[in-house]
């Protein structure tokens, strides 16, 4: 069974879903954590077994599917993708069991099963068409809750959201088609495979076009400021649990594909783009802090907050050394947690209220103290408050990022600060003062059903942000062999100054002792 | 005194006329019995094709395997040619005729279902698409192309709709425009060369090195309007929404197909040499034709209001995709043409085949035409079934992977990215994105609207029969399991096409 394990854990849950066709519509929740929670034990088990010492590839799956083209089925798991599978599987699982009354409970949950294969899917597929089939097939279960479960203007935001990242994705496919044509000129054999593009060196010209290409498929995703205008939107008009999804998952497949596709393909070209898109990075922490500072709506302000740190989560992943990257990674983990939930919480709050408006609020502290303290607790781990899980990845992105740049860490660091800013405002808005309204004085406080979720993440921001090394261990592990590889592939001079060598670094170190 | 002809039977190589006889027999055979017994059930006549179908079938399987044996034939003196582009284009036409006659066996009467003439004009039309691919001789082409042609034009009338007549006669006009076109080709290529065959006359025009290309180019530029007719390359494809609005929506996902890969065949053979010879401005001209075709037919489709109306430029635009093959010109391309078309025949068979059981006899007043989008608001609560088998079909035109089309499409762009059409590439991945928006539209108003209060989800399998279901679940499974199948499939094509010289 282990040697299939990356295999049933995509597919368990597509299969489950279909069983789901089959499921009494009352008894549909119960099935739908019970699959989730199986489906997150084995990803746990997967945890178990998974060897820290490696740093290369474990549990690798392979299939010819179209060997005549070199399309082959390939999965692995290494340190970087590892802890965004088990988020996923543990993302579901909480979200199915704290989903909301719905209508349509069953079509929703069958969804969110389809949803997860191809949220693992992404993490784990070894060749770039594998990858780019499950990178696709995740839009449609998003499109489908964000449009049949979401606001009024629901049906826009989600072809907004549909249409953005299929037509970054098909750029992204035609730079895929051009890697393995290289791959075929250089050994005379087609290839999709990501572990033999890992081998191919290509000229600097051709990098910088292909790593635009990609560049495109992933900004999108991400999203990265100028074409992060979809988010507002689908978060706006999704329901919690596409909130939920969107911000702890969905959002991560873009930086961790910046780590799997663009930076080993292309160093030179990373090394070449690196102060522009960490620019850009510091754009979008920037200007998305301060328009979330403008927002009325506490949703936004959340969405708006997310993409800010994503913009962390860039900055670390350009800065092309070990802290950096194993920052940014670590990152996405926190920013999963914390963002996710923060959706959460806002979904509490507007089953109650049926508003996301913060002046309809104030005084929330009064009634709800489980819920203040929370929020509060999530709110000082999303500013980056030491201790909390957060802080870790963000202190290891902007070290790894000050060794290259000092004068743009200082302003990303500046710009976290802005970040505490608007989320204090918020808070204060939202839960201190009088009570203004009367509707807000017997609001219930948080019940069972969403503790189930939020304790959970609780604890684990305060647990990584606490101790890390359980996690960060085996991402620094693979994050060294990968910055290796970038080293050793770079031709140019940029690039091997700005990619450090570990194997020298290391022997250094030893001298030094 | 002439000497007496004196030709023996072997050399005549009868066997490469096999495919074509079978369906003619076929045809004669379903007259005849109406001949002494009229009046009798759809069933029969339906079985009856079905039966000589599969038989062609069987002969192309033949046929195939003396093309392995032997590389390409020529019998019949010399004016059959059975190449590798041939027999998968026999394969496709045959395949998607077997696909598309169980699609008369409906609950409703359509009366041209009724006639044992609808069949017989069927067959005959089948064996003059065979007659198409299956020669390099212009003469035989255009005999070939006529008699299918002529026969398509009945059928579409015997559909007795005022729309329908409508669409006949259009259809009818410009495909005769069309044909005067082509016997002005043929006749310019003639005078040139002196000769009919298209290995002939590329032979000589390359001997004489081009000698006279002021009078090529006026021979390319019929033959271009005319498979521009025929092909629904914009700017000559203005007929094509009409006629498919007007037919039945089976005989449209039919006419989408199967006359479309003849004539890409035909015009793979015909323009292929003279692209690869040096002839710039057919290069250009074709660049521009694709290009505009793909982009303008999805533009139009952005605004259609009703869904055959939308598959219908749809349709134009994938045409205009898979026309780049003939631009790009080399095997893969070709392979990835014939591979996209099979995978395409399955799912907008399956596409039209849902707008088939979902026609109604009567409008109810929501609804403007006969498949207006408004029909399909809310499906997903009153037919979810139904609903999911559009959806997945949408999603396949879309070319989201992993569904049929998606397979086809990353070739086609693949052998753009190989042959260094790096903007046509890109240009070929952008269309895929801007289509993305009207096949999503459908899935939006049957997924997220809510349904017409007097629509109680029973028109959408208005005319559902087990044959119909049947062939929906054929389509299905095709679309979903392309990748299974596909492996094999690329690389029997790719044989074939190499194999032949292409």
């Amino acid at each position: 069974m282990l040697d299939h394990i990356l295999s049933i854990l995509i597919f368990f849950p597509a299969l489950a879903g279909v069983f789901g066709f089959m499921i009494q519509k009352n008894s549909m929740r119960a099935y739908g954590v019970s699959v989730a929670a199986i489906e997150f034990g084995l990803s746990l088990l997967l945890w178990f077994v998974f060897d820290n010492n490696v740093s290369g590839m474990q549990f690798m799956e392979h299939l010819p599917l179209i060997p005549s083209f070199g399309i082959n089925y390939i999965l692995g798991v290494d340190g970087i993708s590892l802890f965004i599978i088990i988020l996923a599987a543990f993302f579901t699982m909480i979200g199915i069991a704290s989903l909301t009354d719905t209508k349509n409970e069953k079509n929703m949950i069958i969804t969110l099963l389809f949803l997860q294969m191809t949220m693992i899917g992404v993490f784990v597929a070894l060749d770039g068409i594998v990858f780019y089939v499950f990178w696709e097939l995740s839009l449609v279960p998003m499109l489908y809750i964000i449009g049949a479960w979401g606001g009024p203007m629901r049906i826009y935001a989600s072809i907004k959201f549909f249409l953005y990242t299929f037509t970054g994705s098909l750029v992204m496919l035609v730079g895929m088609l051009f890697m393995a044509y290289f791959f075929y000129q250089a050994t005379g054999v087609w290839s999709f495979a990501i572990l033999d593009w890992y081998r191919l060196i290509l000229p600097e010209s051709f990098q910088l076009w292909l790593f635009a290409a990609f560049f495109l498929g992933f900004a999108i995703k991400v999203p990265m400021f100028p074409f992060h205008t979809w988010l507002p939107y689908a978060h706006g008009q999704a329901p919690t649990i596409g909130s939920v999804i969107l911000a702890a998952i969905l959002l991560k497949m873009g930086t961790y594909a910046f780590i799997r596709f663009s930076l080993p393909l292309f160093p030179d070209a990373s090394a070449f783009f690196m102060i522009p898109i960490a620019i850009i990075a510091i754009i979008m922490i920037i200007y998305t802090a301060m328009v979330a500072y403008a927002q009325e709506d506490v949703k936004q302000v959340v969405a708006y907050s997310s993409v800010s740190h994503m913009g962390v989560i860039i900055l670390g992943t350009f800065a092309l050394n070990v802290e950096g990257i194993s920052g940014s990674i670590f990152l996405m983990i926190a920013h999963g947690v914390v963002s996710g939930a923060l959706f959460f919480l806002v979904g509490v709050i507007y089953d109650r209220r049926h508003t996301k408006m913060m002046d309809q609020f104030g005084g929330l502290a009064h009634v709800m103290p489980r819920y203040a303290t929370i929020f509060g607790l999530m709110l000082m781990a999303s500013v980056g408050m030491p201790l909390t899980i957060n802080f870790v990845g963000e202190f290891l992105s902007l070290l790894g990022f000050y060794q290259q740049s000092h004068i743009l860490t200082l302003l990303a660091g500046v710009a976290i600060i802005v970040g505490a800013i608007y989320m204090l405002a918020a808070y204060k808005k939202m839960f201190f003062g009088e009570i203004t309204k009367d509707e807000n004085r017997d609001l219930k406080d948080i019940n069972k059903r969403e503790l189930l979720a939020l304790i959970p993440l609780s604890i684990i921001t305060v647990w990584l942000g606490v101790y890390p090394m359980p996690i960060l261990g085996p991402i620094d592990n693979s994050v060294k062999s990968v910055v290796q590889l970038m080293h050793n592939k770079s031709t140019t001079e940029l690039a091997k100054s700005r990619i450090p060598n570990i194997l020298i670094t290391k022997t250094l170190a030893k001298e030094v002792h | 005194m002439l000497s007496p002809v004196n030709v023996s039977l072997d050399s005549l190589n009868l066997i490469t006329l096999a495919p074509m006889l079978i369906p003619i027999v076929g045809a004669l055979f379903i007259l005849v019995i109406d001949l002494f017994k009229g009046g009798l059930d759809k069933s029969l006549y339906v079985v009856l094709s079905l039966l000589f179908l599969f038989l062609d079938f069987v002969a192309l399987i033949d046929s195939s395997e003396i093309f392995s044996q032997n590389g390409v034939t020529m019998g019949v003196f010399d004016v059959m040619l059975i190449d590798g582009l041939a027999i998968i284009a026999e394969f496709i036409i045959v395949g998607a005729s077997m696909l598309f006659i169980p699609l008369a066996l409906t609950h409703k009467r359509f009366h041209e279902f009724s006639y044992p003439e609808f069949f017989a004009l069927f067959l005959f039309m089948i064996a003059g698409f065979q007659f198409m691919v299956a020669t390099d001789n212009l003469i035989l082409i255009f005999v070939g192309l006529e008699t299918a042609s002529l026969a398509l034009y009945t059928l579409i009338a015997m559909h007795n709709r005022d729309t329908s007549f409508e669409a006949a006669v259009k259809y009818f006009t410009m495909g005769a425009l069309a044909a005067g076109f082509y016997s002005f080709g043929s006749m310019v290529f003639y005078a040139l060369t002196g000769s009919v065959e298209i290995h002939n006359i590329a032979m000589v025009l390359a001997g004489n090195g081009y000698a006279d290309i002021g009078f090529v180019l006026v021979g390319v530029v019929f033959m271009l309007a005319s498979f521009g007719f025929k092909l629904s390359i914009v700017p000559f494809h203005t007929w094509t929404p009409d006629v498919y609005e007007g037919s039945s929506a089976a005989m449209a996902g039919y006419m989408s197909i199967v006359p479309k890969i003849a004539a890409f065949v035909v015009a793979m053979r015909l323009f292929e040499f003279l692209i690869h010879s040096g002839v710039v401005w057919l290069e250009v001209v074709l660049y521009i034709f694709v290009v505009v075709t793909m982009t303008a037919s999805n533009i139009w489709a952005l605004v259609q209001s009703d869904v055959k109306r939308m598959l219908a430029y749809s349709s134009i635009s994938h045409a205009g995709f898979v026309m780049a093959a003939i631009l790009i010109g080399t095997t893969q391309s070709n392979s990835a043409l014939f591979l996209y078309w099979i995978l395409f025949s399955f799912t907008n068979l399956g596409s039209f085949s849902m707008l088939w059981i979902s026609r109604q006899k009567e409008l109810p007043g929501y609804q403007k035409t006969d498949h207006s989008f408004e029909k399909f608001s809310g499906m997903i609560k009153t037919s979810p079934m139904a609903a999911l088998v559009i959806a997945l079909f949408m999603l396949s035109l879309a070319g989201l992977p992993p569904f049929a089309l998606f397979w086809g499409k990353i070739y086609m762009i693949s052998s753009a990215v190989t042959s260094g059409y790096t903007v046509l590439a890109l240009i070929m991945a952008l269309n895929s994105a801007i289509a993305g928006y009207y096949y999503i539209k459908l899935i939006v108003y049957m997924f997220m609207k809510e349904p017409v209060l007097e629509n109680d989800g029973n028109v959408y399998v208005a005319n559902a029969t087990l044959a119909l279901k049947s062939i929906i679940g054929v389509a299905i499974i095709g679309t979903i399991f392309a990748f299974v199948a596909l492996n094999p499939l690329l690389e029997f094509v790719t044989t074939f096409v190499k194999n032949s010289g292409y």
